[in-house]
């Protein structure tokens, strides 16, 4: 990727990032709806610290920052698809078509901007959380690494969003995706301890990637972040990172081939 | 070097559909070429080919001397492109966007900055650079997309119905400006729908129906190539079929527009009064009588069989 290049995935991911800050649909779902989640979730379920088996934390809300975190990131690539789809439906992608520039940037563009509102997202949580009475048992390391694994999650998630903006070119499927990302959600570790699931959604949680990386969120506040725990988080957003992107390119290639 | 380049360019779609059917195009440098037909024609189709857009299906086509599939990037480094209807971000403002196009076409940014100056004040746009052009006329849209696809000076300018949905007064703003363009060395390929435009714009029109070139020259010579005048008569009565059997013996008839019965008169002027006595004799009251010179909508109609009629906007919708 040459100098220009970056310049003008920067410049892309800078216009992502306004554009979600000037149409408040696009900032609702990644900001609004996980903090109101957040807030009745910590409000109504706050003894279920006392269940048996559910980890040893502080207080609920010490559990229960991933889930929002991992909830705001999912959403912002769903966000970030959307965009993308509204771009490619007003003719905004041609005019990045008829530049020259690396084709692929366009969409790594609108990745960066979702990426940097992850990042955001993920400071305002634990603004939030810390403001609230979260304790981050790992102190400034933790944070740093919570704010990674939020940036990347932005990344790899904005990866499918994009991919299904690219395949279908059409902003209403793509919001279609978002029922989904709470299927998703709900059958991970992100708002229940893993060892409380039961049946089929304990085995699916097991495997969901999305498990691990919010156990790689969550380790940093409630206990301490091993190793293993971080490096199974990393492997999962690779793995969704490398669909997402794979998919993208593909959906890409093919669109250029129709015609954008 | 011609400034645009096509030999037997095709596109087929899925299902069989052929938009563009063999397009031969040789644009000189400098020129303004309009390229004329009705919606459906395969205007936009032949210009996202020629702009790296869209693949050709068949033949092959240069610009700035590049191909256009094996030369891409060139052709992109080379060219300015306005697509129809204005592909802006209504979210951003008009100084944003002409700075993103900068770094689209690797201006630094100061370059980009000072790009932005310049054109936003070469299309009147100081005043509403930094507002959103979500809130922008049809006009200003127009402007700003011009603006845009000039910002790395390109050799040959696309502009896709430029002026379409445009109320008079912002249509000839565009074309002024296209003009200017002109003058300072920019070769212009433009697409439209407005007989008018390609009149007063271009130095040569391509006529395209089907897919199909059905012909090309200078807008004078193509109206002298069709030769008679013809008269216009608009009856007060719905007897159209009546005036049409009475005029038929004064010179070829033309199929109506908008109620009007058309004849063609060889002898022009001086055959108006037989015509208008004929109509007289056969008690058939006109309402009024126009003698009309051959236009490019007669050359449209001669060569295709049908007239173009492109939807005009309502007085002041876009500014």
């Amino acid at each position: 990727m040459t100098r220009t290049d970056l310049r003008v995935v920067a410049a892309l991911g800078a216009r992502s990032v306004k554009q979600t800050f000037r149409r408040p649909q696009l900032l609702a779902p990644i900001v609004v709806f996980p903090s109101i989640l957040l807030a009745i979730q910590t409000a109504g379920a706050g003894q279920a610290v006392n269940l048996p088996e559910f980890p040893p934390v502080n207080s609920f809300l010490d559990f229960m920052l991933a889930g929002a975190m991992i909830q705001a990131t999912l959403l912002a690539g769903n966000s970030g698809g959307i965009a993308l789809a509204v771009d490619i439906e007003m003719g905004f992608t041609d005019r990045l078509l008829a530049a020259p520039i690396s084709r692929f940037g366009m969409v790594l563009g609108r990745l960066a901007g979702t990426g940097v509102l992850s990042l955001l997202a993920g400071i305002w949580f634990i603004v939030v959380g810390l403001i609230f009475g979260a304790q981050i048992n790992d102190g400034v390391p933790g944070v740093i690494v919570m704010l990674l694994l939020v940036t990347l999650s932005g990344l790899a998630f904005g990866g499918i969003g994009a991919a299904v903006a690219l395949r279908t070119g059409r902003a209403s499927v793509v919001q279609g995706l978002f029922p989904l990302v709470f299927v998703i959600l709900f059958l991970s570790s992100a708002f229940f301890p893993q060892d409380l699931l039961t049946g089929p959604a304990a085995t699916i949680a097991q495997y969901n990637p999305l498990s691990f990386i919010v156990e790689g969120i969550r380790d940093p506040v409630i206990s301490s972040l091993t190793w293993e725990v971080f490096g199974k988080a990393i492997a999962s957003l690779a793995l969704v990172g490398a669909i997402g992107i794979g998919l993208s390119a593909l959906a890409l290639r093919r669109r250029l081939r129709a015609g954008g | 070097m011609p400034a645009i380049e096509a030999n037997g360019l095709e596109r087929t779609f899925e299902g069989g559909i052929h938009a563009v059917a063999g397009v031969d195009l040789d644009v000189a440098e400098k020129e303004i070429y309009a390229f004329l037909g009705p919606n459906g024609a395969g205007k936009t189709t032949t210009v996202r080919m020629l702009t790296t857009l869209l693949q050709p299906t068949g033949g092959s086509a240069r610009v700035a001397g590049f191909d256009v599939v094996a030369e891409a990037a060139n052709v992109r480094r080379s060219i300015g492109v306005a697509l129809q209807e204005a592909a802006l971000d209504p979210l951003m403002t008009g100084r944003e966007l002409i700075r993103l196009q900068a770094t689209l076409h690797g201006l630094s940014r100061q370059a980009g900055r000072e790009k932005a100056d310049s054109l936003l004040e070469r299309v009147d746009l100081v005043d509403a650079a930094d507002r959103q052009v979500g809130t922008y006329s049809g006009g200003m849209r127009r402007r700003l997309d011009l603006a845009s696809a000039l910002v790395h000076e390109p050799k040959v300018l696309f502009l896709d119905e430029p002026t379409t949905g445009l109320d008079p007064v912002s249509r000839r703003t565009i074309w002024e400006e296209v003009e200017q363009l002109n003058r300072e060395g920019t070769t212009v390929f433009l697409t439209t729908q407005y007989l008018e435009e390609a009149d007063q714009l271009a130095d040569r029109v391509g006529i395209i129906d089907f897919g199909r070139i059905v012909a090309e020259d200078t807008p004078g010579r193509l109206k002298a190539g069709i030769g008679h005048p013809h008269l216009e008569i608009r009856l007060v009565e719905d007897v159209a079929e009546r005036a049409r059997e009475v005029v038929a013996g004064f010179g070829k008839p033309r199929p109506s527009k908008d109620g009007a019965v058309l004849v063609e008169l060889e002898g022009g002027a001086g055959g108006v009064a037989p015509v208008v006595r004929a109509l007289d004799d056969a008690g058939l009251a006109v309402e009024s009588l126009d003698l009309v010179e051959p236009t490019l909508d007669d050359v449209f109609l001669e060569k295709t069989g049908h007239h173009l009629e492109p939807e005009e906007p309502e007085a002041g919708e876009s500014e």
